[in-house]
């Protein structure tokens, strides 16, 4: 109860919180006269600042760039995923570096490297936000939980996340993978069971700050339910912390998904185009000089988190300005 | 030479080369996404060597962003437009990054709010003191010896200790002499303080205002202090600038402009605060209608036309003159020679009643926590009741056990066992989880802060249906129809009920906290500071509300606060706290009248009043004693100047009947407590 005692005794200590005499440098206009249009302006500055904010531009791009891929891949190329390339002559043409005939080069079947790539991004694009999605909302009953009740099952459950988040992620994924099979139901399952400590974690934290404010012990004064006042009083009050947060995950997830697609679990039909699975193909090629084949899978993983980051980072800088 | 005079060539105490600080025409504005706002219009003031220059005004007339322009401390979306700052006579708005540096580090020196903040929480104190003398270029062992010496001298207990410990381990007070320490490393011969005691509890806050007035007398430092509390301004300062919407509009002495303020504006913040023994029984409080202009509104006129009493035409289209009254002292009015038209806002104050049963009635209640193993009695044998339609102002140190008090009433945490709280006789349950529906209802609470009482992804209207809802039995449109009752008896407008409260300002905000506690119809509201957060024509106005609500509803009472004229004004009785103790309790007229216990004596008299320093104070020095170890016999022995050896630190006092519902727990002869010392009230 040492903490608690704490809490009860020393608010009147601290004069609450922003001191009422500072000029604020970006004054919000005090006095509005219009309530509701001045709420949907500040939703509109804040989406208007982040669409012309040029990472969020950048990222905006690629992602919807990869998007369509996932969803019409048809669109942008002309040969199927596992459709070798024939020449006019009839001719195959395996390992063929970059030419104009196949932009990316040709694998050691004979597939365009390129089309690959384009039919690869639906695994990861499905993938990962399912189970980021999933992560955040698992996580968020979590902290809220551990943040609002405190106590034994908050010791418990955070000891638990601690002792998961100290092992890596992909060791364990690997793990119950081998138990439960690599089924794409089970790798999103297992990602999102992986990434939920993280996410309880950040928002515990965001959950006991709320917790220590004035209204939750107003909500408690008029004997709401814990339940109530979790879900109501404190959850509204922390949406902006799970966005950054499945942004940020959702970065990560893709990461982990292509790994485990690399390592030979990626949940599908083997001969599917996927991007980890295409790198792991090719990569002992590149010591043949044929590094074409392992290359831009792995650009296209690079370019696919770096747009999920930039536009995770802008979100950000958005919500805390 | 322009034919436009500024306003630096007419008000002039003296060569602004000589000043320690000489703010001439100062324009600054923030750029606000590519749009200049303007926060200064011309500022014009100058502290002499040796000087304390106070600048008061509400939240956003620009006092802060003054100060910081002094120092030239900006926000990098600040930009000064006009105007210079003179230090000794060197321009500090022309300095380059160097000079700045070298100015900042010997000539000037600035404390802020928030010492804890100012701290670097891994570095030992020690260390980062002397680090100021490192900078300035002493070695090792000079700076560590210099660090010790300046120590001492802000009167830190144990310096030698303090040296080796960190910023966390230091006490609020005590982190402020470390940093007023490091402040005074340069020797500067200007010192800004901005809010430098307003974290504080009210009797540390005395002891460090006692500590920067020696400091100053020793070092004969100009200082600017930026404070909102006007008591704090009025004991420490010599001069007074009164800001209002970024433009000064009065300076005087501190007794004239406090005594005979000759703005408008001043006259109105004057007349809001409670002072010179003013009850609600009196007068209802002044306010000030209206709002200060948003920042950045463009304003070629009078700043404070549209909330003056005396507006005329004139004021709205020209800038007034500057009215000099003699002695540098001045004021901007078009009208200087009509102020005594200015009629005090009397209202009639229809005499309130106060029922004879207690409503609420704690008895014996005790409440102890568990810390590390150990027993901490935070609150220990406390009876109090509440009679109907009556304010009980609970006044005590940090730590004294007030919040605690007030929380075991609400049944936030339940009292230990012994002790009941009754409702209208009938014992209630502790915890409020526990409560019956109708127990919840009758004890309800106006937080300090509304920014964090209030939800703020919530619209006023949903946290005032809520609370109907949950608290009686009215539900959907019948509740909907209390909601707006309640709103209006409040003077909150229907627009006001569709907004969150961010966009509320701060008066409105605390409406809604108080309309909320209002809208089960308790009979018992618990006030925390529920002003100390507020402008104080704002404070008027909820005050003013207040007491209205408490004739209208006969609602009771727990007034929390650490303004002695908020508590003289509004209490009907007085408890005051020490340790988790009822000290004294006793009607407001006796208890300022005396005799009182040595205690309340201490208390009463060591807080900044707005009516000028008390003739013989009464220090109240050291830190409150830890519940977790109280002093043996009477708790207050440790700190009494009158406590008799062998039976004070012994014997527990018994409880003493000294007048009508008036005890005190002294061991004392009645004929030797003292009486409450009384402020020098200088006329004319």
């Amino acid at each position: 109860m040492a903490e608690s005692y704490l809490h009860d005794e020393f608010p009147e200590a601290t004069q609450g919180g922003a001191d009422p005499n500072v000029v604020d440098p970006e004054p919000v206009m005090g006095n509005p006269t219009a309530p509701s249009q001045d709420r949907k302006a500040v939703k509109a500055e804040q989406r208007r600042e982040l669409v012309r904010a040029p990472s969020f531009i950048i990222g905006a791009v690629i992602l919807l760039f990869w998007t369509l891929c996932a969803i019409a891949p048809g669109l942008l190329t002309k040969w199927g995923e596992n459709e070798v390339i024939r020449l006019e002559d009839g001719s195959t043409i395996p390992r063929a570096a970059p030419s104009a005939d196949a932009w990316f080069g040709t694998d050691t079947i004979g597939n365009d490297v390129y089309a690959r790539v384009i039919y690869g991004a639906d695994n990861v694009l499905i993938n990962a936000p399912i189970s980021a999605l999933i992560a955040v909302l698992a996580g968020a009953v979590l902290g809220l939980i551990m943040g609002f009740y405190r106590g034994w099952a908050d010791e418990i459950l955070s000891r638990i996340i601690e002792a998961i988040l100290s092992l890596p992620v992909i060791l364990l994924a690997i793990m119950v993978l081998v138990v439960f099979g690599s089924s794409r139901l089970v790798i999103v399952l297992t990602i999102a069971g992986l990434f939920t400590p993280v996410v309880a974690r950040t928002v515990r934290s965001a959950v006991l700050t709320e917790a220590q404010l004035d209204y939750v012990t107003s909500a408690k004064l008029r004997g709401e339910s814990g339940w109530f006042i979790m879900m109501r009083e404190i959850f509204p009050n922390i949406t902006n912390v799970l966005i950054v947060e499945f942004t940020v995950r959702v970065g990560y997830a893709i990461f982990t998904v292509a790994t485990l697609a690399f390592l030979g679990l990626s949940g599908g039909d083997q001969t599917a185009a996927d991007w980890g699975v295409d790198i792991a193909n090719g990569y002992s090629l590149i010591q043949s000089g044929q590094w074409w084949v392992s290359i831009f899978p792995a650009l296209a993983i690079a370019s696919l988190v770096i747009a999920v980051n930039l536009i995770a980072d802008s979100i950000e800088k958005v919500y805390k300005a | 030479m322009s034919l436009i005079t500024n306003d630096s060539d007419r008000i002039q105490r003296g060569d602004p080369e000589t000043a320690a600080l000489a703010v001439q025409d100062l324009e600054l504005v923030y750029m606000v996404r590519g749009t200049p706002r303007v926060v200064l219009r011309g500022v014009t003031f100058q502290v002499r060597p040796g000087e304390a220059f106070g600048l008061v005004g509400e939240s956003g007339c620009g006092k802060s962003t003054t100060a910081y322009a002094a120092m030239r401390y900006l926000p990098g979306n600040g930009r000064i437009t006009g105007g210079k700052v003179l230090a000794n006579g060197f321009d500090v708005t022309a300095m380059s990054q160097k000079e700045l540096r070298e100015f900042r580090s010997t000539q000037a020196s600035m404390v802020y709010q928030d010492p804890v903040q100012a701290m670097n929480p891994t570095l030992k104190i020690g260390k980062q003191v002397a680090e100021c003398y490192r900078i300035l270029g002493a070695d090792k062992g000079e700076a560590d010896d210099k660090a010790l010496e300046a120590l001492k001298r802000v009167k830190i207990a144990a310096p030698g200790s303090v040296m080796d410990r960190y910023p966390h381990q230091l006490s609020g007070g005590m982190l402020q002499r470390v940093v007023i320490a490091m402040g005074l490393a340069g020797d500067p011969q200007l010192l800004v303080l901005d809010e430098p005691t307003t974290g504080l509890d009210a009797t540390v806050e005395a002891e460090v205002l006692d500590l920067v007035r020696d400091l100053r007398e020793e070092t004969n430092a100009a200082v600017l202090l930026i404070a909102h509390n006007l008591g704090v301004i009025r004991t420490m300062c010599d001069r007074v600038g009164v800001m209002y919407a970024g433009r000064m509009v009065e300076e005087a002495s501190s007794d004239e402009l406090f005594e005979e303020p000759r703005h408008p504006y001043t006259i109105g913040l004057m007349n809001a605060i409670p002072r010179l023994g003013l009850r609600k029984t009196d007068r209802a409080l002044s306010t000030i209608p209206g709002n200060m202009p948003a920042i950045g509104t463009p304003l070629p006129t009078c700043v404070y036309v549209d909330r003056c009493p005396l507006a005329t035409d004139i004021c709205k289209t020209d800038l007034p003159p500057i009215v000099e009254l003699g002695d540098g002292r001045w004021t901007r009015c078009h009208h200087s020679d009509q102020l005594s038209d200015i009629e005090e806002l009397i209202s009639e104050v229809p005499e309130h009643e106060i029922g004879d049963e207690h409503v609420v009635q704690l008895n014996q209640v005790s409440k102890t926590f568990r810390q590390r193993g150990n027993d901490v009695p935070a609150l220990v044998s406390v009876d109090l009741g509440f009679a109907e339609g009556e304010t009980l102002g609970l006044v005590g140190e940090s730590g004294s056990g007030k919040s605690t008090l007030a929380k075991t009433m609400l049944g936030v945490h339940g009292p230990d066992v012994g002790g009941e709280i009754t409702l209208d006789g009938k014992p209630m349950k502790g915890k409020a989880t526990d409560r019956r529906n109708e127990a919840i209802r009758a004890i309800q609470m106006v937080f300090q802060n509304p920014d964090s009482a209030l939800n703020r992804a919530w619209t006023v209207r949903r946290i005032l249906t809520r609370t109907v809802t949950s608290l009686t039995d009215i539900q959907g449109e019948a509740a909907d129809r209390r909601v707006e009752e309640i709103a209006e008896a409040m003077r909150l407008s229907t627009h006001h009920l569709d907004m969150r409260p961010r966009q509320l300002s701060g008066g409105l905000k605390q409406r809604v906290a108080i309309a909320r506690a209002f809208a089960g119809d308790p009979r018992v509201v618990v006030c925390d500071e529920p002003t100390s957060a507020l402008d104080v024509s704002v404070q008027a106005a909820i005050l003013n509300l207040l007491a209205t609500l408490q004739r209208d509803e006969k609602t009771s009472y727990l007034f929390i606060t650490h303004d002695i004229g908020v508590v003289r004004y509004l209490a009907d009785r007085i408890a005051v706290m020490y340790v988790g103790r009822i000290m004294e309790k006793g009607y407001t007229d006796d208890i300022f009248a005396g005799p009182v216990h040595p205690y309340t004596e201490a208390l009463l008299s060591a807080v900044p009043s707005v009516d000028g320093e008390a003739t013989d104070r009464i220090p109240l020095t050291g830190d409150i004693p830890s519940p977790a170890n109280p002093p043996p016999g009477c708790v207050f022995h440790t700190r009494c100047r009158y406590a008799i050896p062998g039976t004070c630190d012994v014997i527990e006092p018994p409880d003493i009947e000294i007048g009508p519902k008036h005890t005190i727990v002294c061991h004392l002869p009645v004929e030797e407590l003292p009486t409450p010392v009384t402020v020098s009230i200088k006329t004319g």
